[in-house]
């Protein structure tokens, strides 16, 4: 049961994807304006890349290995469609917002970084966990960015009022710097900053 | 001519494909460590790019364009759902095919570029390049140019970054931030030096 849980739970924190394996990050910048199209995108993620890894698990030993690389794509660009016409046919305001960053889900590293490191090597059921916690951590990561950049560029979390603005008579003045591309590297440091310190004072204690 | 001239300026600086769309970040946080070896790789984006954006941009406008199958009889079907895998089949076959044609009668620039071009098919900011261009709705002149364009924009990103880092190795970073993350904070520093643009009206 251990190595299930595992590969289920260890990407979220202790491998997380975008600040140990540093794997798609153009996506956690570009979408993290809002709370709301953060969520989305990464539960986008969370399906192709765990659809995607199951389904190249299960045809990993016909795969020739010279043109792999391709097949791949084909079976994360058809996930993605899924997705993409989802989000169209359900969520239309959403994909408009996101734009061209649904069908730039195909190369967002993470998919191709666990299906060449992962899923081509093992089962299909413990590839398909292997993506779950990665989609998972992603999404984590993602949340937790765009919920800083709403918060702290409009005053609002998912569109609802937390901080009261100065222009509906409160005291708080947006910071529209969050709301701008460069917050999103600076946010991203400081998480990186933090976790790589805590992982330096955990193996401190542990040499002791 | 001056469109096309603005459309230019506009992709390399004000629409920065790197800085302000963030795209083929995994690639431009990777990869530029040391300045020749950015300098390869932003040659072979521009080459691609300036390949595949056209490429694809005739695929859209004879196929994937709502209404483009009508010409040829079919009536109103739309099948632009599935430019998406073919999009990046173009990608894909034409990195595969450039890399073998420079194998061939190049070898001195592929020497240069060779262990690069596989990294490009997954670099999103040619996917995107494409995508951009399709949302945008560009004729193929100006297909032509966005690519070049685009191309030559991630291409000086990515340089001046690599020049970032090497003047920063002598540098004393804190311990938590070494490697990656003063990187993520170099670059956002770049974005805003490249908000600049942003107020320039074309």
């Amino acid at each position: 049961m251990g190595i299930y849980r595992d590969t289920l739970v260890g990407p979220i924190f202790i491998n997380n994807p975008i600040t140990i394996q540093v794997l798609g990050i153009c996506s956690s910048l570009a979408v993290t304006t809002q709370l709301k199209t953060s969520l989305v995108m990464g539960l986008s993620v969370t399906f192709v890349v765990a659809m995607s890894n199951l389904i190249i698990s299960f045809m990993r030993n016909q795969i020739p290995s010279s043109v792999r690389i391709i097949i791949e794509m084909t079976v994360i660009a058809s996930f993605v469609i899924i997705i993409d016409q989802f989000l169209k046919a359900f969520l239309f305001e959403i994909s408009k917002q996101l734009s061209v960053f649904v069908g730039l889900i195909i190369t967002n590293c993470i998919l191709m970084g666990r299906a060449e490191a992962f899923a081509l090597k093992n089962p299909p059921f413990l590839s398909f966990l292997d993506g779950l916690g990665n989609g998972i951590g992603y999404t984590m990561i993602l949340v937790f960015v765009g919920a800083i950049r709403e918060l702290f560029g409009t005053g609002k979390l998912f569109g609802y009022e937390i901080l009261t603005n100065v222009s509906n008579g409160g005291w708080y003045i947006p910071n529209g710097m969050f709301l701008l591309a460069p917050s999103g590297f600076f946010i991203i440091a400081t998480i990186i900053w933090f976790v790589k310190e805590r992982e330096m004072a955990i193996k401190k204690r542990g040499k002791r | 001519m001056e469109a096309y001239l603005n459309l230019f300026i506009k992709s390399i600086f004000i629409e920065n494909l790197a800085l302000s769309f963030f795209l083929g970040m995994c690639t431009f946080l990777a990869v530029s460590k040391n300045m020749e070896t950015a300098k390869g790789l932003g040659i072979a984006v521009i080459f691609v790019q300036t390949i595949t954006v056209p490429l694809n941009n005739i695929l859209y406008r004879f196929i994937f364009k709502q209404g483009a199958l009508a010409n040829y009889g079919f009536g109103d079907i739309d099948i632009g759902f599935i430019s998406l895998v073919v999009y990046i089949g173009v990608i894909a076959g034409t990195v595969q095919i450039l890399e073998m044609v420079l194998d061939r009668y190049f070898p001195k620039l592929y020497n240069a570029l060779g262990i690069f071009l596989p990294l490009i098919t997954v670099n999103c900011a040619i996917l995107g390049g494409t995508l951009f261009m399709a949302q945008r709705d560009y004729s193929f002149s100006e297909s032509v140019i966005f690519g070049f364009g685009s191309g030559i924009g991630w291409g000086l990103a990515i340089v001046g970054l690599a020049g970032i880092r090497e003047k920063m190795k002598y540098s004393d970073v804190p311990r938590g931030l070494e490697g990656l993350g003063i990187v993520f904070i170099a670059a956002g520093i770049m974005a805003v030096a490249f908000m600049i643009f942003s107020g320039i009206q074309l």
